[in-house]
This record gives C-alpha cells, sequence and structure tokens, in this order.
C-alpha cells in the first residue's frame, strides 16, 4: 500500500493539539528528538502506541499522532504492559517522570524491568514535581530546598540506573534534553532493543528547578563533566580529550592522558554487552564534580522477553493441545449424560 | 448384597465430612458428591475450610469441612444440617456437631478420641459420652484398621496415615450404597504413576465399606433415588471455575483474545488458576505485581483489543478504586471480578459475605456509573461471567460481576451447554476504512462509542483519564462540555436496562409477602420459599441478579407488595439501594454477618414470623 513506502518524517508524528508545556521546558526538545527518531526508525504510525502516566511529561501522548493513553498516576508501566502483552506487534513507548515511576509509581517501575516487557521506558528526571508546582521528587537531591521542603530535604535520591541495574534491567542509557542528536540516537538504540530499555533524559524544569543540569549542560563545560559512553570505545573524555576512566582496584577513577602515567591503553573499554552488571552500575552512580556524568547506552544486553515468552509458552502449548475449542473444554473430563 | 434391615428412603441426605486440614476430607468430599451425582443425584456442595493452610493439628481452628447435600428431588444449597457428620477428631467434634440433626449419625475415628486430643479440642470430658443420648455415634478403629489393611504393603507411616480418608469414606458409601468404581478409577488415574499409592487407597476403601457391612452398626440405612433431572450432559462445577470458563467462552464467541491481569487473593485465586491452566485456549495471564497493576495491565489490554478481566475479592476492589475510574472514563470494556469475603480489611477471608454491593456500585471518585451484576449459583456464574463479558463489549464500559466465597468454592451439576447456543456478542468495533474516526462520536441509541484497535491503520487516537470533548475526544475543560459527558456516561449505563430481563415472581404473585434476595443466596432462600409453600402459605420472591442498572420492571414489580422482606448477608446494601432507586420503596430487613450461608431453618423462621405464625 502507498502509504508502507511513503517515508514519514518527524512532523508526520506530531499531532493538532496546540502544546502546553512551559516555554523554555525541556520537555519541547524530548519531543522533537523522539519524533526524529520514530521517524528513522520507519515504524508506521499505527504500530506506535504511546502511554503516559500522570505529570507535566506525561501529556506527551496528545502531541503525538500515534494511537496513545494517558492514564492515571504511576501506572503507566502496568498499563502498558498489558498494551504489549496483548498486541505485541506494537512499538510500546512509556513516558513518565521521576515522580510518576519512582514515587508513586515505584512498584509497577522495577516489576516492569524485572520481567524485561519489550516496551521503551523514557523517564524525564528533571528532580521536581512540576505539574504540582513545585515539591521535592524522589530523586531531588538530598538537602533541595522546595515547597515542601522549606528547610532542605532530609531524604537521600534514587540514582534511575542504581534501581533499574538493581531491578535486573537490561538496558539503560542516559540523555540530556538540550543534546537533541544524542537523544535520537540513544532512542534509536531504546526502541531497537528488545526488552525494557530505560531512558533517563536529564530534562530540565524551567520554572521550579531551572539549573538542576546546568553543569552538564554548560556550552563551555559540559565535555568536560559528561562522558558519551560508545560500546567497544575506550573511556575517554574532555573538551580536548584529555581524561579517562579506569579501573583501579574495584572502583572508578578519573586519570589525565596528559601527565605521563596513563594512556589510553590503560583505561576502561566500554562493554554495553556484558551482563555481569557490575561496571555498569559503577557507570551509572558516577556523579558530577567527581566523575564525569555518563551519558550514552550504559547497559544492553539481550535476553528473551515478557511478551514473547507468554506468546511462545501459548503457542507452544496449544500445538499439543487436546481441546481446540471451549466446546472440548467443556465436555471433557467427568462429564455424565441423562437421557 | 446388601444386609441392611432396616432400609429408609430418603428424599434428600445431608453429609458432612470434618477433619485436620490435612486429613483429605475435602477430597473426600468431592468423591462422594461426584459418586452421588453420576448415580444420578441431583448434589451441592460447600467447602468449609480456616484460612490457615496447616494450622495445629487436633485444635478446633484446625478444622476443614465440606458439606455436601444430594437427593432424589432439586437441591438448591448444600444443606443446613448434616445427617451424618464424619469427625476424624475431637475437634473436628468439637467444630461441626452443633451442625448434626437431633437423631442423626456421627461417625468418629475413635482412635484419634485419646485424652490428650479430647483436651487439646477444648472438651472437659469424653464428648462421645456426653452426646450418646442425642445422636447415633459410631466409634470406628480407622487408624488402627487402616494400618492392619497396609501392614504388608512396603508404605511408610505418613502416607498410611494419609489413606485413613478412604476408610471413611468406605464407610459412608456402604451406608447409602453407593458403587466404589468411581473413587477407584479416581485415584488409578490420579496415581498411574505410584501404583504403590493407588493400590493402598483402594485396598483402604474397601476395608472401610466391608467394616460398614459387617458390624452392622448402623440401624438405619438410608435409600436417595436418582433425582428426576431434565435430560443432557452434566458435569460438576464450581463457582470460580464456572467464571473462568464464562469468561473464556465470551472471548471465543466475541472472536477476540482473553486477557486476564490479576494478583492472588483468597477466595478468587482459582479463577486466576483456571486461566493460567487456559493456554490451548489462548488466554494470557499476568500475575501482577499487585491489585492495582492487575487492573491496570487489564486496562491496558482492553485498549490493545483484547477481552479484558481482572479477579479479586473486596479489599482488592478497594485498591483497584481509582483505575476502574479511568475504564469508566475512557469508556474501554472491562470485567472486573469481585468475589466477595468477610470484611471490611482482612476479615474473614475464607468466608462468604455480600457486603461489598455499594463498594461495586459507588466505590470511584466523581460521577462514575458502570454496571453491576450477581452471580446467584456456582455453575450460573458460567452465564453471568459471560453475561459481564457481553455487556462490557457490547457497552464500551467495565462490568463488576459480584460472586461471593460461597459461590466460588461450592459445587453442583451443571448440564452444559453447547457454545452454538449461547447468544452472540457484537463488539462496537470501528470501521477500519473510517477517514475521520471521531473516539467520542456515539451510538444514537446506546450512547456508546466506537473501540478503534490500535495496530489499525488510520485509526490513530489519544484517550486518558482527563475530561475529554464530546465526539473528537480531545482534552477539554469547557464547563459545559463536562455536564454533556457525565450525562452521556451516565445515560450509556442506565441504557443497557434495555438488554437485560425484567424480573420475575417465584411463587405466588398474589401473596402479602414479597421476600428479595440478590446474589449468592438464591439457593437457600429458593429452597425456604419452596418449604413455606409445601406448607400451603402463600408467599412471592424475587431474586436481583443485574444491580445496576436495575431491570425495568423494579419499580411496578415491587410497588404492588405492601410487606417485603429484604434478606442479605451484609447490613442492609440493597434494601438502602432501593429506597434510593424506587419510588417509595420500604422494607423488613433480614441480615446475617457470620461467615456462613442463610440456613434455610433461619429464613423460614423469619417468614413465618412475617406470615404471623411462628
Amino acid at each position: 500500500m502507498a502509504q508502507d513506502i511513503i517515508k514519514l518524517t518527524a512532523k508526520d508524528f506530531k499531532s493538532d493539539q496546540e502544546i502546553r508545556w512551559c516555554p523554555g521546558c525541556g520537555d519541547h526538545a524530548v519531543l522533537n528528538s523522539i519524533q526524529k527518531a520514530m521517524a528513522d526508525l520507519e515504524i508506521p504510525k499505527e504500530k506506535i502506541a504511546v502511554i503516559s502516566g500522570i505529570g507535566c511529561s506525561s501529556r506527551f501522548p496528545y502531541y503525538m499522532s500515534t494511537y496513545g493513553f494517558h492514564t492515571i498516576h504511576g501506572r503507566a508501566s502496568a498499563i502498558a504492559s498489558g498494551v504489549k502483552v496483548a498486541n505485541p506487534d506494537l512499538s510500546v513507548w512509556q513516558i513518565t517522570g521521576d515522580g510518576d515511576a519512582m514515587a508513586i509509581g515505584g512498584n509497577h517501575f522495577i516489576h516492569v524491568i524485572r520481567r524485561n516487557v519489550d516496551l521503551n521506558l523514557i523517564l524525564f528526571n528533571n528532580e521536581i514535581y512540576g505539574l504540582t508546582k513545585g515539591q521535592y521528587s524522589p530523586t531531588s537531591q538530598f538537602g533541595a530546598v522546595t515547597k515542601t521542603s522549606p528547610f532542605g530535604t532530609v531524604e537521600y535520591p534514587f540514582q534511575p540506573g542504581e534501581l533499574v541495574i538493581g531491578a535486573q534491567g537490561k538496558f539503560f542509557a542516559r540523555t540530556i534534553d538540550m543534546n537533541v542528536k544524542l537523544s535520537v540516537d540513544i532512542f534509536i538504540e531504546a526502541a531497537k532493543h528488545k526488552g525494557t530499555s530505560v531512558v533517563e533524559v536529564l530534562q530540565n524544569c524551567v520554572i521550579y528547578n531551572d539549573g538542576a543540569h546546568a553543569a552538564l549542560s554548560d556550552k563551555e563545560e559540559k565535555d568536560n563533566r559528561t562522558i558519551v559512553l560508545k560500546h567497544g570505545e575506550p573511556m575517554v573524555f574532555g573538551k580536548d580529550r584529555d581524561k579517562g576512566i579506569a579501573l583501579e582496584g574495584l572502583k572508578l577513577k578519573v586519570v589525565s592522558l596528559t601527565d605521563g602515567k596513563y594512556t589510553e591503553k590503560d583505561l576502561l573499554v566500554h562493554d554495553a554487552y556484558e551482563p555481569n552488571p557490575g561496571v555498569h552500575l559503577m557507570l551509572a552512580n558516577m556523579k558530577y564534580p567527581e566523575y564525569p556524568v555518563a551519558l550514552g547506552v550504559i547497559r544492553k544486553v539481550d535476553t528473551p522477553t515478557y511478551d514473547e515468552s507468554v506468546t511462545k509458552q501459548i503457542k507452544t502449548v496449544q500445538k499439543s493441545a487436546k481441546h481446540k475449542n471451549m466446546n472440548d473444554v467443556l465436555y471433557s473430563g467427568n462429564t455424565w449424560t441423562i437421557e | 448384597m446388601s444386609k441392611k434391615a432396616n432400609i429408609v428412603e430418603k428424599e434428600q441426605v445431608v453429609i458432612r465430612f470434618s477433619g485436620d486440614s490435612g486429613d483429605g476430607m475435602q477430597l473426600t468430599g468431592m468423591q462422594f458428591s461426584n459418586t452421588s451425582a453420576l448415580f444420578g443425584n441431583d448434589v451441592s456442595t460447600f467447602p468449609d475450610y480456616p484460612a490457615e493452610i496447616r494450622a495445629p493439628q487436633g485444635t478446633v481452628g484446625g478444622v476443614s469441612g465440606f458439606q455436601l447435600h444430594f437427593g432424589s428431588s432439586e437441591i438448591n444449597t448444600p444443606g443446613d444440617y448434616a445427617d451424618v457428620l464424619v469427625a476424624m477428631n475431637p475437634a473436628a467434634l468439637k467444630a461441626n456437631i452443633e451442625w448434626v440433626k437431633k437423631g442423626g449419625t456421627i461417625i468418629v475415628n475413635i482412635d484419634a478420641f485419646t485424652d490428650k486430643n479430647i483436651a487439646r479440642a477444648g472438651y472437659d470430658s469424653d464428648p462421645i459420652q456426653e452426646n450418646k443420648r442425642d445422636y447415633n455415634f459410631i466409634e470406628a478403629p480407622i487408624s488402627e484398621l487402616t494400618k492392619e489393611c497396609l501392614a504388608n504393603l512396603e508404605l511408610d507411616q505418613k502416607s498410611v496415615m494419609r489413606t485413613r480418608n478412604m476408610f471413611a469414606l468406605g464407610m459412608v458409601y456402604w451406608l447409602f450404597d453407593r458403587p466404589l468404581t468411581y473413587t477407584e478409577k479416581f485415584f488409578e488415574t490420579k496415581f498411574h504413576k505410584v501404583p504403590l499409592v493407588v493400590e493402598a487407597n483402594k485396598r483402604v476403601l474397601h476395608a472401610g465399606y466391608n467394616f460398614a457391612e459387617t458390624i452392622e452398626a448402623l440401624p438405619i440405612n438410608y435409600k436417595v433415588s436418582p433425582a428426576k433431572i431434565q435430560p443432557g450432559t452434566f458435569r460438576n462445577i464450581s463457582g470460580n471455575t464456572a467464571t473462568a470458563w464464562g469468561l473464556i467462552a465470551a472471548a471465543e464467541k466475541a472472536g477476540l483474545e482473553l486477557f486476564c491481569g490479576s494478583y492472588p487473593i483468597t477466595p478468587a485465586t482459582e479463577i486466576l488458576q483456571e486461566l493460567a491452566a487456559r493456554k490451548d485456549m489462548g488466554v494470557k495471564t499476568f500475575q501482577a505485581e499487585d491489585e492495582i497493576a492487575g487492573i491496570c495491565t487489564a486496562i491496558g489490554a482492553a485498549f490493545a483489543g483484547d477481552l479484558a478481566c481482572t479477579t479479586t475479592s473486596g479489599p482488592g476492589l478497594a485498591l483497584k478504586t481509582e483505575a476502574s475510574g479511568l475504564a469508566v472514563m475512557t469508556e474501554l470494556p472491562l470485567v472486573i471480578v469481585n468475589v466477595q469475603r468477610g470484611g471490611p480489611s482482612t476479615g474473614l477471608p475464607t468466608k462468604t459475605e455480600q457486603s461489598d454491593l455499594m463498594q461495586a456500585l459507588h466505590g470511584r471518585s466523581g460521577e462514575a456509573p458502570l454496571v453491576v451484576i450477581a452471580a446467584s449459583t456456582p455453575s450460573n456464574c458460567f452465564d453471568y461471567a459471560f453475561q459481564a463479558a457481553k455487556i462490557a463489549l457490547e457497552h464500551m464500559t467495565p462490568v463488576i460481576l459480584l460472586t461471593d466465597g460461597f459461590l466460588a468454592n461450592g459445587t453442583e451439576p451443571w448440564r452444559l451447554p453447547r457454545m452454538e447456543n449461547l447468544p452472540v456478542i457484537k463488539v462496537p468495533l470501528a470501521n477500519p476504512n473510517d477517514t475521520n474516526y471521531l473516539p467520542y462520536l456515539r451510538d444514537k441509541e446506546t450512547h456508546v462509542r466506537k473501540w478503534a484497535i490500535p495496530g489499525t491503520p488510520g485509526l490513530e487516537h489519544r484517550i486518558g483519564g482527563l475530561e475529554k470533548m464530546d465526539v473528537t475526544g480531545t482534552v477539554s475543560y469547557v464547563p459545559k462540555n463536562h455536564q454533556v459527558m457525565t450525562n452521556h456516561r451516565e445515560n450509556k449505563i442506565n441504557k443497557v436496562a434495555d438488554f437485560i430481563p425484567e424480573l420475575e415472581i417465584i411463587g405466588d404473585p398474589d401473596a402479602k409477602l414479597l421476600v428479595i434476595g440478590w446474589g449468592g443466596t438464591y439457593g437457600h432462600i429458593y429452597s425456604a420459599v419452596k418449604e413455606i409453600r409445601k406448607e400451603k402459605k402463600k408467599i412471592a420472591f424475587v431474586h436481583f441478579n443485574y444491580m445496576w442498572p436495575l431491570p425495568k420492571n423494579t419499580t411496578t414489580l415491587l410497588s404492588k407488595y405492601k410487606n417485603i422482606l429484604v434478606c442479605e448477608l451484609n447490613l442492609g446494601q440493597l434494601a438502602d439501594h432501593l429506597k434510593v432507586n424506587v419510588h417509595g420503596f420500604d422494607c423488613e430487613k433480614f441480615n446475617k454477618l457470620q461467615g456462613q450461608p442463610f440456613t434455610v431453618e433461619e429464613l423460614k423462621e423469619k417468614f413465618n414470623q412475617l406470615l404471623g405464625e411462628k
């Protein structure tokens, strides 16, 4: 059919709805990146379902021209799981935030990852509750002063990557809203990966937590404060590519490539496909200023997905099943006839 | 073959098997009821077991019972009081003796009546001696004789003791002149890989049968002839299995795949288990991380085009509250099965009650009407589960199906339907060629919107929990639109009344007294009404299966009666529901909250009191 041949562009994924995010919100950039990624992926629009929970980012489905479902707070992982299992041909995208996924939806978040349902979970992390106007979230930094913590929080934040790996996550990547090119590449990799692909997007809330990730997006310094990991490449970073990550004992260490002590050969080579999550966990947990913050695909391990196992099991049972329809079941086993 | 001297023909008999929860009383009871059903009797059963899997042995708290009622006439309940009680130990006697008819027969495993066990059960002195005047005790050395009869088999002590229940069953088989063949075949099939176990059980079964014959200790022997039953093919079925099968049947009839998202909870778990076992029928089950995920995965599956259901019990329904509102708002088809149990909170997990009616009708935020229906016998759980799915699909709405612990675990023979005779289910799918699909454009008559399944090219659309614009479904905060949409949602549910059967009077339409029931109390109320009418007194009975919307003739029919009694296993929730929805409705209430069904006896007493006779 004609529509299969016509190549879609990012514009084709935009809906006719007016976008109501604040001007300057990081969500705009993420929306553009996802629409670009979808165009590149060449998945027909009707095969895409975008499922969200509640929060600023969760308005996302309304701005897409695909199938979409704006659900209830925290439950998007569960609803998206149901969509995928019921209709495994769909490319399912879950849009969620730090509060939606890790506070009210924490239970569903860890379990969808544990099951490895094949969906792309885009986690907008702005370290604040935006829609309710500025309360601290499970990823707000210790001591953050917000409307519900006027004297600073006294709780420790989640590191999304640590939680994902703890829940036996097989795919974890991190990007930053401003970096559209990196985001598009990561979303494409996430979509291609079979299983739950979690992408943490460091996203700026311009109103309630402006500059939360400013250190990492600073034009002059970002290359010194982040490292974009690429599978198979040594972990070099820095504006002048003069620093690297090495393993010293059981810890990661930032080393200089200019003081003569270390060369590229001494650096860790990124292996995203390594099933053992030890190094991935250390990479995911690197925090500025002690370390550069890791961006890119940190972990990508292939494992059978939940939905394909469900389908496979049904097919296997049906192949050798005695009963082919409900009449067979009704009249099976212990029955008796009265004439 | 029988040496029975004094044979009494009985129309119906109630037997209760009781022992420790590990004594196999459920199995023993099922064997007797299946044998009797095959013999041609009508049968109704009800297990009564503790919430603990293995409560301390020999204590009253650990007693597991199984009651069955069989007869040569129509049987509608598992019976109030037992003609025969089997008590495997003193605790079982203590827990059940009040449920035995005066003069009834009690078979006890006398070997278990040691001083220690008697004390453990909380008796001060030998209960057999104490009760001898009122009951006919048969003291059988069941443990001893079981051991003896298996002495030359190479079986360990534990396995030997496990066959004791078959000795008791053998005795009861002799008492009612039943063949042993069904049970023998059962063991041959179930344990075909362990011939020793088959041999042991068969031997003990025969030993029990022969023991009963030899001792001739049974002064009265009963004969229960086959019942006159409508021809057909039958099977015994429990409410939970029937519910699961009704849902699968509806999916097949609608041409959809069935998805069940659920979290295990007593007494609803068997529905999920049965569905999980039915991969041959293509059923997808998702054991979720909690009750909320149970319903949410089902809502996702409904959005994606499956016939979706979630199964639970009272506390679980409470957890599903918010998500059920989402299903109302998005107008997706969804079946929510609530197998009611004693509440509130954890309450009485293994016991029955009808106290979730108000929760089902109103337990959501906002104006959130949905359809509520209730099954009334173990086997018609199939019909109402099918009906729940049919209404959910055809009217694009969540439907709550209420059953209860009594229906869920009770069994009865079921005259099997054929799939081709079940009603057609017309799924309101959007036209795939529609070039301008509007998700909230409604059918003029039914107010039902069309269902567009993701994956269909050209029908891409967005839905969600926010209020949406009439017809287009885009997000809308327009004040008048919210009124319009609220009205649409209400009218859509009210319209379902055009598609459900009207109420019918059972008994005497011109009676002075009208008795009303709903859901799982049907069998007991019906039996009591039948018995009252046998006594040449006039009484009318109406039973509700459709709780919301109410059947169309509800007001006309109820307004004909001045004296109305509403019987419920709660504090009067249907009575209140009718007071709100039926103009001028007033009634007396008969309520019971003991975790047990009504007894026919107590219902009759109440009816007679209102009929002006003691």
